[in-house]
């Protein structure tokens, strides 16, 4: 069977929170504990009119993908909240295809 | 959308769909949701991915809510308290009857000694009440004062008024494809290409109903972004154009971009010719604003001005959107004109993918503005600041704010004696300039009632007895975006439990409407209230709208060709002349200029050059944080751990230059008052502007007077002065002050010169 993952297509991580929220929702973590943590790179300005400033969520190992969830055929609970809609679920050959689609802020996780 | 809005689950929870507003979390966006409820409580929050508008996609304010509505300190019952005992922690518990006991035989004493007039009703910013607190200041109570007290009516009022006067119309926003159950799809629907962001940034504000994201849906399809902002933000670091321009500058800019898109004969002829009065007077406006002046005014390149303006109008469609930043300036209203001019002359007005202009009064807001009917003609003359300031008081119902808190200093033209605060906590840095002021002068009232979910500084302050509401899961109710003035859908709220003896907005103005003015309130309940009001326009009852989830009207374009936008049917716009007023009739006849122009900002290194010495700071105050709304969310943990503190965003050159490193305390001063935050180092704010966060209060610091849970520590508004507004009464400098930054150790105490 193919492993699952989670494409985060970090042009749109607006740093919003809601994948950590849900996700603490969802699986009951503490507080101090992710099962996905949003980070930080930036911001800073490159010229005149370019600035990096990224979010990128990223999975820990609390992460099992919803596996309750996606059973049932519901996405995992980031995804559905993602207020960006920038975070997908599926195969990992599926995500890497679209993957290539995709600019070049683009990460995939296989947690 | 499916029927069921309700399901009985096995485990014996229940699962209710709704669409949120506040309290708590934010403006009318209604937002879907699913909540779970089992034996009363809130167990879960999930995003509905049937709605059109969010598809599931929820924030963390609304994921935190099950937090918020079983918090310990959350208040469920009525309490009471003596006035003598105001500013401490003395409160008994009372039934709702008890209540009504002491408050129903207080307004008619007062109403029969006094006058109605003497008492006044606050309203607060963007929860629900904004719907009901007219009503109940004019139907339930009977009073014509109905108070909003930012200083100028500085959110949201302006650019209605603006609205109102310049294209006779209700809000103007990007066409975002929300009418449409089939969202971009929608045949005739076209993308904007370019929107311009102008003082704003919707993916905190969600502004007034707009799905703030939805900017993001729009530019995965190809829109671009143009940011006007002060600051660089993470969206104008996705931008294609950023003018980080000096606060309060604005009009200046909006000016210079009509200049370029103007002499270089870039506007909309066909629209201008048939659909504007005034153009050749803007021409010649102008021209006192080149791109070379201007570049000096705001500190926005040359070149940079000139790009703007020529990408924006030779792209259509294109939309603009423009923020609180409008609102919040002396020199707002001109900044409106020009904007809506902008959009005018380059033909952007309600076509596909540019800017969707509402009716003045929809739905609910018709009968809002009919409640007034309950108020003699002698009574509403006697409404504060009408007569002084008839811009204001022409498009808006209320009072103007600050002859409001004049009066309450001054006992002129009349005593005020009762204060009503329905969802509004003003004390604490929201909507109020000086509200060390206001703290001063509303403990001079007689009695004062106050509607909130949690005991508040302005509930701890000024209260004597506490009417507690429900969370918008908690109680039946509608959300429109825009309050109706530009209703891209209406969503149904629906009750999914209630915590202790709560009553919402709607269900008090009955309650005690039908006691003070029952004529008013011919309503058996609350679903039977709105279905009165949805029945006539939508065809559905209540329930009908519950099945429905969310009711989307539709758009026609191009309603100035097809008679759409005026109430006499004739082609054209719902203004004094019929058309776009490029030049104001209206301005100049209440002794403003008819047309756009700059005003330096009341305080700022060219207007104060000697004050500039020793505040050398650009102060500006505001922005938008997801973890809160305004001043609710300080005591939800979750919501707390990610942003624990005021913060102040210094650029790094210029707190090295005062020994200032990142996470320092430091005071923020000037001629006004004080506050102390913690400084935040980016690079993205200019090394003469400094930005603070607003809406701080500290729940875990002592309740009782003097500390009011610490509201005066990070109260950057008591850096802002009392009614240094325009000349029409709008507009203050929230966003535009001067101050100086020093470190201070992390256990600095000061009081306020003007409270001790």
């Amino acid at each position: 069977m193919s492993r699952n993952g989670l494409l985060i297509d970090y042009e749109y991580c607006t740093g919003c929170h809601s994948c950590e929220v849900s996700c603490k929702n969802e699986h009951n973590i503490p507080r101090g504990q992710w099962g996905i943590k949003m980070t930080e790179v930036g911001p800073f300005q490159i010229s005149a009119d370019k600035w990096e400033w990224n979010y990128v969520p990223v999975p820990t190992q609390i992460c099992n993908l919803c596996e309750h969830r996606t059973s049932k055929g519901e996405t995992p609970s980031c995804v559905l909240h993602c207020l960006g809609a920038c975070m997908e679920f599926g195969t990992l050959e599926e995500l890497a295809k679209k993957m290539e689609g995709k600019g070049k802020k683009v990460a995939l996780f296989a947690p | 959308m499916k029927k069921e809005w309700k399901v009985q689950n096995d485990d014996g929870s229940i699962t209710v769909r709704t669409c949120g507003w506040s309290p708590p979390g934010d403006h009318p966006v209604g937002c879907g949701m699913k909540l779970h409820v089992k034996d009363g409580r809130l167990l879960k929050v999930e995003g509905d991915p049937e709605h059109p508008i969010t598809n599931g996609r929820l924030c963390i304010r609304c994921l935190t809510l099950p937090e918020y509505v079983h918090h310990p300190s959350r208040i469920t019952h009525p309490m009471k308290r003596d006035k003598a005992n105001r500013g401490k922690e003395a409160w008994t518990k009372i039934s709702w009857d008890e209540a009504w006991d002491i408050i129903v035989p207080k307004i008619k004493q007062l109403k029969a000694d006094h006058g109605a007039e003497s008492i006044v009703v606050f309203g607060g910013t963007g929860r629900e009440a904004c719907l009901y607190y007219y009503p109940l200041g004019f139907a339930s109570i009977g009073t014509p004062n109905v108070c909003y007290p930012l200083s100028g009516w500085s959110c949201y009022g302006p650019r209605c008024a603006i609205t109102d006067y310049i294209l006779g119309a209700g809000y103007p926003e990007i066409d975002f494809a929300g009418y449409y159950p089939d969202r971009f799809d929608h045949p005739g629907y076209e993308l904007p290409k370019y929107i311009m962001e102008w003082g704003k940034n919707p993916l905190m504000s969600n502004p007034d109903g707009f799905f703030g994201h939805a900017l993001i849906d729009m530019m995965k399809r190809g829109t671009k972004m143009i940011m006007i902002d002060p600051r660089m933000t993470w969206l104008g670091s996705r931008s294609e154009h950023v003018c980080q321009l000096r606060p309060g500058s604005d009009t200046a800019l909006a000016l210079a971009f009509l200049n370029v898109i103007i002499n270089e004969d870039l506007y909309d002829h066909d629209f201008v010719d048939n659909w504007c009065y005034g153009f050749d007077e803007l021409k010649e406006r102008v021209q006192e604003y080149s791109p070379e002046k201007v570049a000096e005014i705001t500190w926005v390149p040359k070149e940079k001005i000139i790009e703007v303006a020529r990408t924006f109008a030779t792209n259509k469609p294109s939309a603009i959107q423009w923020g609180l930043a409008v609102d919040e300036n002396p020199n707002g209203v001109q900044l409106g004109h020009a904007i809506l001019s902008l959009a005018a002359i380059t033909g952007n007005i309600d076509i596909p993918g540019g800017i969707t202009i509402g009716p003045p009064a929809a739905l609910l807001g018709k009968w809002r503005v009919e409640t007034r009917r309950n108020l003699s003609e002698e009574l509403w003359d006697k409404r504060i600041g009408a007569k002084e300031w008839p811009a204001l008081s022409t498009a808006l119902a209320t009072t103007h704010p600050d002859e409001t808190l004049d009066t309450l200093e001054t006992g002129k033209p009349y005593k005020l004696r009762m204060g009503w605060f329905n969802s509004s906590n003003f004390l604490t840095p929201t909507c109020s300039a000086a509200p060390d002021r206001w703290y001063k002068a509303l403990k001079n009232l007689e009695f004062n009632v106050v509607q909130d979910l949690f005991m508040t500084p302005t509930a701890m302050a000024l209260c004597d007895i506490f009417l507690p509401l429900p969370t918008f899961a908690e109680h039946d109710g509608v959300v429109i975006t825009h309050f109706g003035r530009n209703a891209v859908f209406l969503g149904a709220i629906n009750e999914a439990f209630r915590v202790g003896d709560t009553k919402s907005d709607i269900e008090v103005c009955i309650e005690l409407g039908k006691k003070l003015h029952p004529d008013m309130w011919p309503f058996d309940d609350v679903p039977d209230f709105f279905t009165k009001q949805l029945k006539p326009e939508l065809g559905v009852d209540f329930d009908g709208l519950r099945e429905l989830g969310v009711w989307q009207p539709q758009y026609q374009y191009r309603k100035f060709e097809t008679g759409g936008l005026r109430t006499d049917g004739e082609p054209g716009f719902n203004t004094v002349t019929g058309l776009v007023e490029l030049t104001s009739t209206l301005f100049e006849a209440w002794g403003d200029d008819a047309l756009p122009y700059f005003k330096e900002p009341p305080y700022s290194p060219y207007s104060t050059p000697e004050l500039w010495k020793e505040y050398p700071l650009v102060l500006t105050t505001g922005a938008r944080k997801f973890t809160s709304f305004h001043s609710e969310h300080r005591h939800i943990g979750t919501l707390r751990d990610i942003d624990p503190d005021p913060i102040v965003e210094i650029n790094p050159e210029t707190a090295k230059s005062l020994g200032i490193i990142n996470g320092d305390n430091v005071m923020i001063e000037n001629m006004f008052g004080a506050c102390k935050m913690k400084a935040q180092l980016t690079p993205t704010i200019h090394a003469k502007v400094v930005h603070c966060t607003h809406g701080w209060w500290f729940p875990e610091k002592p309740a009782e007077e003097p500390s009011l849970y610490g509201v005066w520590e990070a109260n950057c508004n008591t850096l802002v002065p009392h009614k240094h507004i325009g000349k029409l009464g709008f507009g203050a400098p929230h966003k535009q002050m001067i101050c100086k930054i020093y470190r201070v150790d992390p256990g600095h105490t000061f009081t306020l010169s003007s409270l001790s």
